[in-house]
């Protein structure tokens, strides 16, 4: 299976083709199609992770990396030519150095792409714990939003093609996730851009819709400069490939200058902040929920918005050597990711819409991910990642079903009360809730202790001491705006729409992927449980399975060499953070619930309204970035340049061409009549047989400039050679 | 069939359309169906001639001259009758034969006013002709000839059955284009009169054979008149590309241009002058070539950011798509001016891939156009909803003009930036990595002014003005010229190989001269 794999993205692919040409003529409107494709690749995926799972408990023996990586070096033919003889050497040494723990290699199977410069490119799929994964993960989620959107999208005017683009989008980010290279990388996260765009626009009769679908587009299309230049730049360094397991492994044996690395780690950061949403090129995913529910669930907060995190942990060679993380105490990548963490955290204070409040949320736990990649804590960074996706789309499903009959979504004005008549929607968004506020023993607990102890023990000596302030800070963040959430949503009473309406819950196409992703929030945590300190009791063959099976072994992972380490369970920092995530769940009880804390604070005290205007403005981001620079280059600056290519540069155009003519139309006059006159004549004779098509002035003034030009190309052409020979 | 194809496979493909357009002639007036048969029949059979050149040609070889005939032609100057093929003028003459029966399939219920179907599609085959005629010509004087036969018709094809202000902006068209070709001319001669002298017949000659310049490559030239002479062809074949600040000409032509006009303007004739700076000027002049490259690259990124920038302030959709020719020829020129086999192999990809998709854009907007009778961006609105499967080939045609993974744009694109990391020796690296980063900044312009014109035109609801009309969404001749482009755009973003295989081995040839291509 483990070779096979390149067949899981090609089916949603076929089935997106099916879906457009008979979707309409099909009774259910092409959802069948795609949702039993994406069944037959969740199960397919599961098999992926089976053989993957065998393949790491009996590993066969290493070496094919090995020699992968000899013959990229080999191939490749300029700067690292010199170095490519000791390329193998290299390899044996870190192999060497890695024998203390077994290795299991990815499983990469590849076919010529195209061949440039005598240099083969190859497509295929490199399947290893990350990207077997991240199968699950994406065929899960996208099987149970297909369940969802059959009831959630029913009778809506565009049916086959929701379908279609979702399997469009299943297709592309599997292909991604499979990507053996960073060339299909950017073909896999331009694709599923353009995916996000269709979805977001799916309404694309207002213009609120389609403006942020083009947003989205547009500020991704920023962060592509980064990811461009970023994988350019590795091309290059790596002697001329796009392999990311040769590129991974010479950074990680110092074969390639730190410098570029730097460089590169810079530029694919970029790209990280516009497509995993970090600050400050967040803006376009809260304006993403102008999209149908479920989509913001699989697309803006499970899967595609986490192709950042993927590509940070996919290339975590260069990121871990080019950004120091693992002898640092502070770097790029954690700054960004803390700041996120806390930015878009306030921000889901001062939101009046279910969705989003959870969209900030997402940016806001976006942050914790890529934090905790730049502290140094891949494998807390990928299952947060992983628990994430799972308890997001529990909530975001469950803000779907709350707006299903209202077709609302804002909390204040059209919900409230609403406990008892949507009782499993409730259940489960207090569970996805709970996971998401890191309350033990639910998923969202174990991962966010793990990026708090990672930055607490990772990177240089006292580690990142603002990373695990910040990480504890957020929890805190969370666990009030998300209990500000519930209280709006649930409790209090019916207000708005939801008053007016019948409310009732929703059929089980709704209720039971909401079920299923409540129970996985309940147990994913389970799958990493540490073994050390409070929990040393914990066995082996039980604890850090996660680790053990999803963490990449062998040169293309950073080692101990490259002060790469794992943190330990520690009980205080679980107790203290969990303590401050409930805090925060206490202050909002108490000012919600209990009427208690400085109401009204924000018309009394100038600083606290000041604060809020900022808040409510979104840091003043969105101005900025639509009013001030995409209005400016639409307006005055594409204006400007337009008047100068007119006037300017076109003006000096027909000037010459004016003078030319009046020049020619004298000359024509009063020299050389004659000589002229006969080649116009011949030529307009010519030009005849095609009829009436010529009018008679223009076809004489063409040929004599004709005829001009050429006279004068011949002189000219004579006094050169003259003058060069 | 080898034999047949050898000795007169190019010569065929070229002057079979002249035979048609002289059939044409002499059908009456008022048979206009025949005349439509007899013009789609020969361009049918152009295709075809080209197909069979395409099984044929040696893929394994494709840096040889291929299907080769050298004839003598006017012996006193000693130029030649010399017609070959090799891989980098394949993917242009399959692009070419492959266009122009769609051209007259989509003029089929679409003739341009003054209705004159005889006439026009007799321009369309002498364009044919002329256009493959360059890609063909492995002799400067015949490749000038041909490069200037598709002056002419083109001119009338905008004079005459062009738009209100056709006038101004055909005259401009030839008189610009023209201005190119005289300096060019006098760079062939100079190039002719400076290469070494061969013994034909007992007689010493120069030579107007492209190989056996190209063998030469300007060994023992001066540098400085290497530059000068490099200038000419420089000046020639940038007007036609056109690059900035050279790009006048080309909006008021498309925008006046009929539909059919655009198309081939867009995609076949633009890139005569890409073409010549591949063929001829670089592998002749390679000394000069290095000296001209920062300053060819320059105007090439400020041709994407400026044309961009054009694109955004255009009220009128054809004329954006105008515009947005000199942003994506910004691109091929950048892919051009690194002179590395990564960097041209992106730019004739990239020349394919302009052809397809801008000629996509152009047929759509013809026909918005045609249903609408405006192109103003202001006036429509909601396309899709009048007209769906036209909205969603627009969008389909901006996602593929972006650059778009997945879709051919991408292949021209993103390899013409990336070679600019690292241009060939002798060339500033820090100026042409700065030149990527503009490069790759242009992505996200392109990226704006195309969503921004498929949102106003495609999204949204239909304007008051047409609300209640009936808008007849694609015809059956839409659905024939249409999907063979739209399949081969797909085609090729997915496997990109089906060019860059045939490019790779030529263009490498074609550098042979420059050191660190």
């Amino acid at each position: 299976m483990l070779t096979h794999a390149w067949i899981i993205p090609l089916i949603p692919a076929i089935s997106f083709v099916l879906i457009l040409a008979f979707g309409k003529k099909l009774p259910r409107g092409g959802s069948e199609i795609g949702l039993a494709s994406v069944a037959i690749c969740f199960v397919l995926a599961l098999a992926v992770g089976a053989a993957w799972i065998g393949r790491v408990n009996h590993p066969p023996e290493a070496g094919a990396v090995e020699k992968h990586v000899a013959a990229v070096v080999a191939q490749s033919e300029n700067s690292l030519a010199k170095s490519a003889p000791d390329a193998p050497a290299h390899a044996n040494k870190a192999a060497a150095g890695a024998e203390e723990e077994h290795v299991t290699e990815p499983v990469v199977r590849e076919i010529t792409w195209f061949q440039n410069e005598g240099v083969t490119i190859k497509v295929g799929t490199m399947v290893d714990g990350l990207s077997a994964l991240m199968l699950v993960v994406v065929t899960l989620i996208s099987m149970l939003v297909h369940v969802f959107s059959t009831d959630y999208v029913s009778g809506d005017r565009r049916y086959t093609h929701y379908f279609g683009f979702l399997s469009l989008f299943t297709a592309s980010m599997l292909f991604f996730v499979l990507a053996e290279n960073t060339l299909q990388m950017i073909v896999g996260w331009e694709l599923v851009g353009l995916c996000s765009f269709a979805l977001i626009g799916h309404w694309w009769e207002e213009k609120a819709n389609s403006d942020a679908a083009l947003k989205a587009f547009l500020t991704n299309r920023v962060g592509d400069i980064g990811l461009l230049c970023g994988v350019i730049i590795l091309y290059f360094a790596a002697g001329k490939t796009f392999d990311t397991i040769t590129i991974n492994t010479l950074a990680n044996q110092g074969e390639i200058r730190h410098f570029l690395l730097l460089i590169a780690s810079l530029s694919l950061m970029t790209a990280v902040m516009s497509k995993s949403g970090q600050f400050v090129l967040h803006t376009w995913l809260p304006d993403a929920m102008a999209g149908p529910t479920p989509v913001s669930a699989l697309i803006h907060a499970a899967t595609m918005v986490v192709a950042g995190v993927f590509m940070i942990a996919r290339l975590y060679g260069v990121f871990f050597n080019g950004l120091s993380i693992g002898t640092a105490n502070i770097n790029v990548m954690a700054v960004i990711g803390a700041v996120t963490l806390i930015g878009a955290g306030l921000l889901a204070f001062v939101q009046s819409d279910i969705k989003k409040v959870l969209a900030y949320s997402t940016v806001s736990q976006l942050g914790y991910m890529v934090m905790a990649l730049g502290v140094g804590g891949w494998t807390a960074g990928i299952f947060h990642l992983f628990t994430h996706a799972l308890f997001k789309a529990c909530l975001f499903l469950g803000a779907g079903s709350l707006a299903h009959h209202i077709h609302s979504f804002d909390m204040k004005k059209d919900m409230g009360g609403l406990r008892k008549v949507m009782p499993w929607t409730y259940r489960t968004f207090v569970i996805g809730t709970l996971a998401l506020v890191a309350v033990p023993p639910f998923a969202g607990f174990w991962s966010k202790d793990e990026i708090l102890a990672s930055s607490q023990q990772l990177g240089g000596p006292g580690g990142y001491k603002l990373m695990l302030v910040m990480g504890t800070l957020g929890a805190a963040l969370t666990g009030a705006y998300m209990t500000r959430a519930i209280w709006f949503v649930f409790f209090g009473e019916r207000r708005g729409a939801s008053a007016t309406h019948d409310m009732h819950e929703n059929g089980p196409r709704i209720v039971v992927p909401l079920v299923i992703l409540a129970g996985l929030a309940c147990i994913a945590g389970f799958a990493n449980l540490p073994n050390t300190g409070f929990l040393s009791w914990v066995p082996e063959s039980v604890a850090l399975r996660f680790e053990h099976y999803v963490e990449p072994t062998g040169a293309y992972f950073p080692s101990a060499a490259n002060a790469f380490s794992h943190p330990k369970f520690n009980i205080l920092l679980a107790l203290v953070s969990t303590g401050v995530g409930l805090l925060g769940v206490l202050g909002a009880y108490l000012w919600f619930w209990k009427d208690l804390g400085p109401h009204r604070l924000t018309e009394r005290n100038k600083i606290a309204r000041a604060g809020y205007v900022v808040l409510e403005k979104k840091y003043g981001l969105d101005i900025l970035y639509t009013d001030v620079i995409a209005g400016g280059i639409k307006g005055p600056i594409a204006k400007a340049t337009y008047w100068f290519n007119q006037n300017v540069i076109d003006g000096v155009v027909n000037l010459v061409a004016s003078t030319a003519r009046t020049t020619g139309e004298w000359v024509y006059k009063n020299i050389d009549q004659g000589v002229v006159d006969n080649v116009v004549k011949g030529s307009g004779l010519a030009a005849e047989g095609s009829g009436e098509v010529l009018r008679k002035a223009q076809t004489g003034k063409v040929q004599a400039y004709g005829a001009y030009l050429f006279l004068g190309a011949a002189v000219l052409a004579a006094i050169f050679v003259v003058i060069a020979s | 069939m080898k034999d047949l194809l050898n000795g007169w496979g190019p010569t065929a493909a070229v002057f079979l359309p002249l035979v048609g357009a002289a059939v044409l002639l002499a059908i009456p007036k008022s048979e206009e169906t025949l005349q439509k048969v007899v013009a789609l029949a020969s361009s049918l059979a152009v295709f075809f001639i080209g197909v069979a050149l395409m099984v044929d040609f040696d893929y394994d070889k494709s840096a040889k001259m291929q299907f080769l005939v050298d004839k003598t032609w006017i012996e006193m100057i000693n130029s030649r009758y010399i017609m070959a093929i090799d891989g980098i003028s394949l993917p242009l003459i399959a692009l070419t034969v492959f266009v122009v029966p769609l051209v007259i399939i989509y003029s089929w219920n679409h003739f341009p006013e003054p209705h004159n179907p005889k006439a026009f599609l007799a321009l369309i085959l002498i364009l044919e002709t002329g256009m493959v005629g360059t890609f063909v010509a492995q002799d400067l004087l015949l490749f000038f000839v041909f490069f200037e036969l598709v002056l002419l018709p083109m001119y009338f094809m905008i004079g005459v059955f062009g738009g209100e202000q056709r006038k101004y902006a055909s005259l401009k068209f030839f008189l610009y284009t023209a201005f190119g070709s005289a300096l060019m001319i006098v760079s062939i001669l100079a190039t002719y009169f400076l290469s070494p002298k061969v013994n034909i017949d007992g007689q010493m000659l120069h030579t107007f054979s492209m190989i056996e310049l190209s063998h030469w490559a300007g060994s023992g030239l001066a540098k400085g008149t290497a530059i000068l002479v490099f200038g000419g062809f420089f000046m020639g074949f940038g007007i036609k590309v056109p690059m900035f600040p050279f790009h006048t000409w080309l909006p008021d032509a498309h925008t006046q241009a009929p539909t059919q006009g655009s198309v081939i303007l867009a995609a076949v004739l633009l890139k005569l002058g890409t073409y010549g700076f591949v063929r001829i000027a670089i592998p002749i002049l390679p000394i000069g070539a290095v000296w001209w490259a920062p300053i060819i690259g320059g105007l090439a990124v400020i041709g994407i950011i400026y044309g961009a920038l054009g694109c955004l302030a255009q009220t009128d959709m054809k004329r954006l798509i105008a515009f947005s020719s000199v942003a994506h020829m910004g691109y091929v020129m950048l892919g051009i001016s690194t002179l590395t086999s990564f960097g041209i192999n992106a730019a004739i990809f990239g020349m394919v891939a302009h052809g397809l998709i801008t000629g996509m854009l152009f047929f759509i907007a013809g026909s918005v156009k045609d249903r609408f009778h405006t192109l103003e961006i202001k006036r429509l609105g909601g396309l899709l909803l009048q007209a769906p499967r036209m909205g969603w080939l627009l969008a389909f045609s901006c996602m593929a003009s972006l650059g778009l993974p997945g879709l051919a744009g991408f292949w021209g694109e993103f390899p013409a930036i990336l070679s600019a990391y690292s241009p060939a020796d002798g060339l500033n690296v820090a100026l042409f990595r700065f030149f990527m980063v503009v490069a790759a900044i242009g992505t996200v312009f392109a990226a704006g002014y195309l969503l921004w014109l498929l949102q106003r035109v495609a999204f949204g609801e239909p304007t008051e003005e047409f609300k209640d009309e009936h808008i007849h969404d694609m015809h059956l001749t839409d659905y024939l010229a249409w999907s063979p482009m739209i399949v081969l755009i797909v085609v090729l973003g997915i496997y990109p190989n089906l060019i860059f295989k045939v490019t790779d081995g030529a263009v490498i040839q074609s550098l042979s001269h420059i050191a660190g291509h």
